[in-house]
């Protein structure tokens, strides 16, 4: 995937971030092992963030579009945003609740359907709570102020004195109120909306309180219809014959024994093969049957992969220099050069890519698992030549993405096989497909040169990043000469965006050479830190996780490890402190203890906001010791939960989440950046327990075993 | 084709299906009862976790007739007169999921250990909910869920 994908994916991220690349306006058909790829334009995320025009796309201003109530005083809600677990059906709704003044139960929200809600680039980048949230609250108190005026209208008195509570307009001293549901009788609130002014989060009694996850109890029953739960009258199921492998070419095809087995139909359509049968047993039978022959290209595997990610660049480095001395660097007391790398990893959301297609005179409905449900019914209008209105995507809340499911090929397969089939067909992946033909997180090189007097004044920052992409690139540390640039390159692999994109390689390398410099220059990690940092929102995180920690309160030992890192991306402010417990004998590493803490301004839902930061810990557990995608020859060698190990209860240390609420600060989102302060942690911790410094992630592949 | 019956949450089905496919493939395609998860089919993530005469089984890893004879329970069997077990009132309380996606097998894993073990230790809930997967990590409130639902104080890993 070119470096421009790579933005998109998960270009939300960097807007006003220093580096930004200079990439060209241009739009991306690709075609890839089998899967189309639609890209748009780069610029097109960024423009998002600044919450004007979105490519094109107007964003409506009238309340209608946004909100609705019911005659019985029902609220809905519509946003293109979609929930995949990080818990934003709850925070949105707060936000609206608290500024509409209406229970929270009173709302139900609609998300992620192309026929019902505006227009919305996706989901990611941490971008709902400080851009959606806000619109949404836009609506509603203007249409607060709507309901206020309609009741001073029929009562013949001034709006002033009036009060909007708990879906009520009532008089002050109680004689006089009308529901909302008797206010609107249903009608849709009709104004156009300005920036009116929010409550205050001090003020806030919904928002920024622990509203339990709604519709939860749908989770615990099993009743909640994911994608691949969906079902439609008379459907059937499709699958699809995958090459066997990367950019590989058909030499021969031999369909007839699958299209012997019973109710079974072969669709081919250029490079595309799939079935469709009865039931989804006979159709994985069916492909199995296909006998296909294929050229497999020979391609850059594990062996060599860094330097091959250094020897072949795509497009020019992304160069955001302060100004560079080579000088100063010269001059420093105390010089250190390294070089990090981290591997390729999967997303490996548990529910893998499915979608439910069918066809009703001439409009394509796709059900789908999706973190962009118009990014792929635009992909579904280039590829069967529709209008808009012609293609309908439904996402249903699913089984996560983590960054991973961007794109639309299960909708596109399944679109195609109901299409061929004239019947609605269901494609759910298998988990080897999701391995092979989805994306995964680029692999990089980092190589970093850093000087610092001899009181620890850090005097040069040179960082150069290969592959693995400039999310949180620049130093949050008060470095005068510093020069940070990315090396896009050619990856061997279809890689895309993650959770955090590239802020875990980047944290991962900034803050193991950060822990390097302290102990070079002989002074305290956490100091050292303190030291050279003046943003005084990461200082107060990084305070905050040592207190609750007990930093310094205890010396390593060969067998007991502490380690510490800090960062910032996205708006949130992220400090962590790992405990590790190194078996002398086998040299396995155990990650105790974590305490982190957090700081993303005012905080929306303290319990969801909990969640994602433990959970986000607990996911960069993988990431940080064992997890990688092994590959050659043009295939990946590990393509299962049995050959890809993923974090699990036995490898879950004591977690601990200090949550800092910023009431006077806008707030921002806390998807993603709560992934990145773990491995550093962790390697700085079996630094100081072992005297062994690990800078490849994962750290410890082998059985969690530390080798020098 | 085989022809078998299967008995899952107290009903019996007449099941028609290729003597292969799975326990899950026939739940979830046949009998629409999709509470029951895909993540691996190799038996290696406990998504697809039901219980056959009250064991946990990875249902993603055994032909559908295998289980005709054995009393099959899945996620939406557990409910009884719209009330919910203790497993899934605990796992409602302590918050204990993001996406949701991995909750079903979760629950079932939780329910068979609390059957068989009524207060068990830190090591047992390890060894007995190891094999099932929540890829958002949201393990130390399932930890804490399921010693609330076996009465024990909740370690203070959940919130």
């Amino acid at each position: 995937m070119s470096l421009s994908e790579l933005h998109f994916l998960g270009g939300a991220s960097h807007s006003d971030s220093e580096t930004k690349p200079q990439l060209d306006r241009r739009d991306f058909l690709k075609v890839l092992g089998g899967g189309l790829l639609i890209c748009l334009t780069p610029d097109l995320a960024w423009s998002q963030e600044s919450g004007r025009t979105f490519g094109g796309h107007e964003l409506p201003k009238d309340i209608n579009a946004w909100l609705h109530i019911d005659a019985d005083g029902r609220v809905k809600v519509f946003t293109g945003k979609v929930e995949v677990g990080q818990n934003i059906r709850t925070s949105l709704a707060q936000a609206v609740a608290e500024e509409l003044r209406v229970p929270f139960d009173s709302i139900t929200m609609i998300m992620g359907d192309t026929d019902l809600v505006p227009w919305d680039m996706g989901t990611f980048g941490s971008r709902t709570t400080p851009t959606m949230s806000p619109q949404l609250r836009n609506m509603a108190v203007e249409g607060r102020q709507m309901l206020l005026e309609m009741a001073a209208e029929r009562w013949k008195t001034d709006v002033s004195r009036l009060v909007a509570e708990s879906g009520t307009i009532k008089t002050p001293d109680g004689s006089k109120s009308l529901t909302y549901g008797e206010l609107t009788r249903g009608e849709d609130l009709v104004r156009t909306v300005g920036d009116p002014p929010l409550t205050p989060a001090t003020d806030w009694k919904i928002a920024g309180t622990p509203v339990p996850k709604a519709n939860g109890r749908d989770f615990v029953t099993g009743k909640h219809q994911y994608p691949s739960d969906i079902a439609r009258p008379g459907m059937q199921f499709g699958a699809v014959l995958r090459p066997q492998g990367f950019n590989a070419t058909m030499q021969s095809i031999d369909t007839s024994a699958a299209e012997k087995l019973p109710g079974v139909q072969v669709v081919r359509d250029g490079d595309f093969t799939g079935v469709v049968a009865a039931d989804a047993f006979t159709a994985q039978q069916a492909v199995a049957a296909i006998q296909a022959k294929w050229n497999v290209p020979e391609k850059q595997g594990n062996q060599g992969l860094f330097e091959y990610l250094k020897n072949n660049p795509e497009g020019r480095a992304d160069d955001s220099n302060s100004g560079w001395d080579e000088q100063a660097y010269a001059a420093a007391d105390v010089k250190l050069e390294s070089k990090y790398t981290v591997e390729y990893i999967a997303h490996a959301p548990l529910e893998p890519r499915a979608a439910v297609a069918e066809w009703n005179n001439g409009k394509l409905t796709v059900w789908t698992g999706t973190q962009r449900p118009f990014g792929v019914q635009e992909e579904l209008m280039h590829a069967f030549q529709l209008p808009p209105k012609q293609v309908r995507v439904i996402q249903p809340d699913m089984g996560s993405g983590y960054g991973g499911k961007h794109t639309g090929e299960a909708a596109m397969e399944a679109a195609r096989l109901s299409k061929a089939a004239n019947k609605p067909v269901k494609v759910v992946w298998t988990r080897e497909e999701e391995f092979t033909w989805a994306y995964l997180r680029p692999a990089g090189l980092i190589e970093i040169r850093a000087g610092a007097r001899r009181d620890g004044t850090l005097v040069a920052w040179e960082y150069h990043n290969y592959n693995s992409g400039p999310a949180a690139i620049g130093t949050p540390y008060d470095v005068k000469n510093q020069r940070i640039q990315f090396h896009p390159a050619k990856s061997p692999l279809r890689q895309g965006s993650y959770r955090g994109l590239a802020a875990t390689a980047n944290h991962f390398a900034r803050e193991s050479h950060m822990d390097e410099m302290a102990h070079a220059a002989g002074t305290e990690p956490l100091a050292f830190r303190m030291k050279n940092l003046s943003n005084p929102r990461l200082k107060a995180v990084l305070e905050a996780a040592a207190e609750k920690f007990g930093w310094g309160n205890a010396k390593s030992t060969p067998d007991r490890g502490f380690g510490i890192a800090c960062g910032t991306d996205k708006g949130g402010f992220v400090a962590t402190c790992a405990e590790v417990a190194i078996d002398p004998a086998s040299r396995q590493v155990k990650i105790r203890r974590v305490v982190q803490a957090w700081e993303c301004g005012a905080i929306v839902n303290p319990d969801g906001l909990r969640n994602q930061v433990q959970g986000s810990m607990v996911q960069a557990i993988g990431g940080a010791l064992f997890e990688r995608i092994l590959f050659g020859n043009g295939r990946l060698q590990n393509p299962f939960f049995s050959k890809y190990r993923l974090p699990r209860f036995s490898d879950t240390p004591e977690v601990e989440v200090v949550l800092l609420d910023r009431k006077d600060l806008p707030s921002a989102g806390a998807g993603e950046t709560g992934i990145v302060g773990l491995a550093p942690a962790v390697g700085n911790a079996i630094f100081a327990a072992s005297g062994v410094r690990l800078r490849h992630m994962p750290m410890t592949p082998d059985n969690n075993v530390i080798r020098a | 084709m085989s022809k078998f019956l299967l008995q899952v949450n107290g009903k019996s089905y007449d099941v028609n299906a290729p003597a292969d496919e799975t326990l899950l493939s026939v739940l979830r395609n046949h009998l629409n009862l999709t509470g029951t998860k895909y993540g691996c089919g190799e038996g290696q993530c406990g998504a697809c976790t039901v219980l056959m005469d009250g064991a946990p089984t990875r249902s993603c890893s055994i032909p559908a007739p295998a289980a005709a004879g054995t009393k099959i329970t899945t996620i939406e069997g557990l409910e009884l007169d719209g009330r919910l077990t203790r497993v899934q009132q605990a796992f409602l309380e302590e918050g204990a999921f993001q996406c949701g996606y991995c909750t079903s097998g979760m629950i079932m894993s939780a329910t068979a250990l609390l059957r068989d073990t009524h207060s068990p230790n830190h090591e047992q809930i390890l060894d007995a909910m190891n094999g099932n997967v929540c890829r958002c990590g949201t393990y130390p409130r399932i930890l804490a869920a399921i010693k609330r639902a076996s009465g024990q104080a909740s370690a203070g890993g959940g919130r």
